[in-house]
């Protein structure tokens, strides 16, 4: 059940317990028990909106950087992980394979501001070598949703 | 000048489902529950691999039977879904659409005067293919206490020293009615013991909810005397592209061929190139719509609950069948006026037997919000007649 439960409500969050009871054929009891116990165990870690601020008046300015580091003896990559995220701009941060060591995805208002923050906090820290910061220029598909896409049901509207 | 139509065609009726399209394509705005067809775009890898066949300039006829990977991917996936192994070679026959497998193989096995015991409701074809091909169609009608299965005692009942083949639709087009296994021995042994083929309607093979599909082709005895059809429609959301199959004894197949070959050379090339890459690695697709249309169907039948709409629990294809029986009108006016006063369209149930009357059939292949929007209008409506 939590199978289903997690692929239903990964692209719809905003379903009631009630509704996604009937459609997985369960107790409302028993949905709303598994729900509580994977928000418990952290396998539910938030429940987001799917925004695409392009279609907005406001700007964001989103960028990708490659982070080359040097992990330090008896801390690991962990720790400075944990440098990185707890920046508010960081949105994400992800442990890589390949030919650097963390892609950090970090949110601001303006190209300035994610260069400042580049420059001035994450450089300079003493386990980071190197970083490359890829500016997004546009997001045609997030989190599985293509994001303006019109859709249209082309189908004969009665059929045997 | 001499009359050019032929007296059978002409004494054919056009299909119910025509009639009612019509009065619905004149409807703006109105919201439909009335298609026949998955909601879901083929899977892209599908549909991609039909493209890049165009790019290699595969644009050529194939062989009449379809091509040999596409046959040999077919077998693998009849004996890994329902556990009966045919040869490629012999015992396969790729068509345009389940549509063409039903007629060719149809004018393969009747001669004049045979009769074909068609269990209705069901799709609207078996009937008059059956007549064009010079068979004579014996109606059995489901009952709904069956919950649309057929029973031994309702094939017993119909059988003549004429009876040469009985059609079996399921999962059913329009009921959602399944067969299962033991329901399909009882079957089976009527037809051992009394010499008929059986033509298996398979195409909802894929949307079965209840347990996996069983063909009547699987159970002892019956895969010398069954056709298998299927196609790729419903299971990979691939209407479309028309392209189905049919499976069964090497000398029925061969026949069959023929015709095919005659009539139509061989099924579409582009579609038997994605075909084959819907058989190597469609499964996911297809069971992710199959969870997806389960849960529209638990949706509907809670609904209907809620709002006092009697309807048994159907576990196939993507309908479901309602009973309009307490409201005292045909299905004919109820779907009419349930059109016209709160523009939903649904299909009557006699556009599918004189014995879905009483009946609505309503197609679960739409998205949440739209069965949402469509139930609304339809609790308004038994709201006003209560």
């Amino acid at each position: 059940m939590r199978k289903q439960i997690l692929a239903t409500i990964e692209h719809n969050s905003r379903i009631d317990l009630k509704e996604l009871a009937v459609l997985l054929g369960a107790t409302e009891t028993e949905v709303a028990n598994e729900v509580a116990q994977m928000e418990k165990e952290h396998i539910i870690c938030g429940y987001h909106t799917l925004i695409n601020w392009d279609n907005t008046d406001q700007d964001k300015v989103v960028s990708l950087i490659e982070v080359k580091v040097t992990p330090q003896r008896g801390l690991g990559f962990d720790k400075i992980a944990e440098r990185i995220y707890k920046f508010d701009e960081v949105r994400s941060v992800y442990l890589m394979s390949g030919g650097f060591d963390f892609t950090v995805i970090i949110e601001g208002k303006s190209m300035k501001e994610v260069s400042m923050f580049v420059s001035n906090k994450l450089a300079p820290m003493e386990a980071v070598i190197s970083t490359s910061t890829h500016f997004v220029l546009k997001k045609y598909k997030d989190y599985g949703t293509i994001l303006n896409e019109i859709q249209s049901d082309e189908r004969i509207s009665v059929t045997p | 000048m001499r009359n050019p139509l032929s007296k059978q065609i002409t004494e054919i009726k056009p299909s119910g489902i025509r009639k009612f399209f019509d009065i619905v394509s004149e409807m703006k705005d109105a919201i439909s529950l009335g298609v026949g067809e998955p909601d879901f775009d083929t899977p892209w890898h599908i549909r991609e691999e039909g493209i890049f066949s165009l790019e290699k300039g595969r644009t050529f006829y194939t062989s009449n039977a379809g091509l040999i990977e596409l046959r040999i991917e077919i077998t693998k996936y009849l004996s890994r879904r329902i556990g009966v192994d045919y040869n490629y070679n012999t015992d396969v026959v790729v068509t345009v659409g389940g549509s063409e497998g039903i007629d060719i193989a149809l004018r393969t096995m009747l001669d004049p005067g045979d009769e074909v015991l068609i269990p209705q409701p069901s799709y609207v074809s078996y009937e008059p293919c059956t007549i064009l091909a010079g068979g004579t169609p014996v109606i059995i009608c489901l009952k709904e206490e069956n919950e649309f299965r057929l029973t031994k005692e309702e094939v017993l009942n119909h059988i003549t020293d004429k009876t040469k083949l009985l059609i079996m639709p399921y999962p059913n087009n329009p009921t959602g009615a399944i067969m299962e296994k033991s329901d399909l021995e009882d079957i089976a042994e009527v037809c051992i013991e009394n010499d008929i083929f059986v033509l298996s309607d398979e195409i909802y093979s894929e949307l079965s909810y209840k347990e996996d599909h069983v063909s009547i082709a699987s159970l002892p005895g019956m895969k010398e005397r069954t056709i298998i059809i299927n196609g790729f429609s419903k299971a990979y959301a691939m209407t479309g592209w028309r392209l189905g199959y049919a499976a069964g004894p090497a000398d029925i197949i061969e026949q069959m061929t023929k015709i095919h070959q005659f009539a139509i050379m061989c099924s579409p090339t582009t579609s038997q190139y994605a075909a084959i890459e819907a058989l190597r690695n469609g499964d996911h697709d297809v069971a992710k719509m199959r969870e997806s249309y389960n849960q529209r169907r638990r949706f509907l039948i809670n609904a209907f609950k809620e709002m006092g709409l009697d309807c048994f629990e159907p576990y196939g294809a993507f309908y479901v069948f309602p009973s309009i029986k307490k409201f005292k009108m045909t299905s004919d006016e109820f779907a009419t006026r349930l059109l016209k006063e709160e523009k939903v369209a649904v299909v009557p149930g006699t556009a599918f037997g004189d014995c879905g009357e009483g009946f609505l059939r309503i197609s679960y292949a739409y998205s949440l919000e739209d069965l949402k929007l469509a139930l609304g209008r339809i609790e308004n409506f038994i709201k006003r007649l209560d």
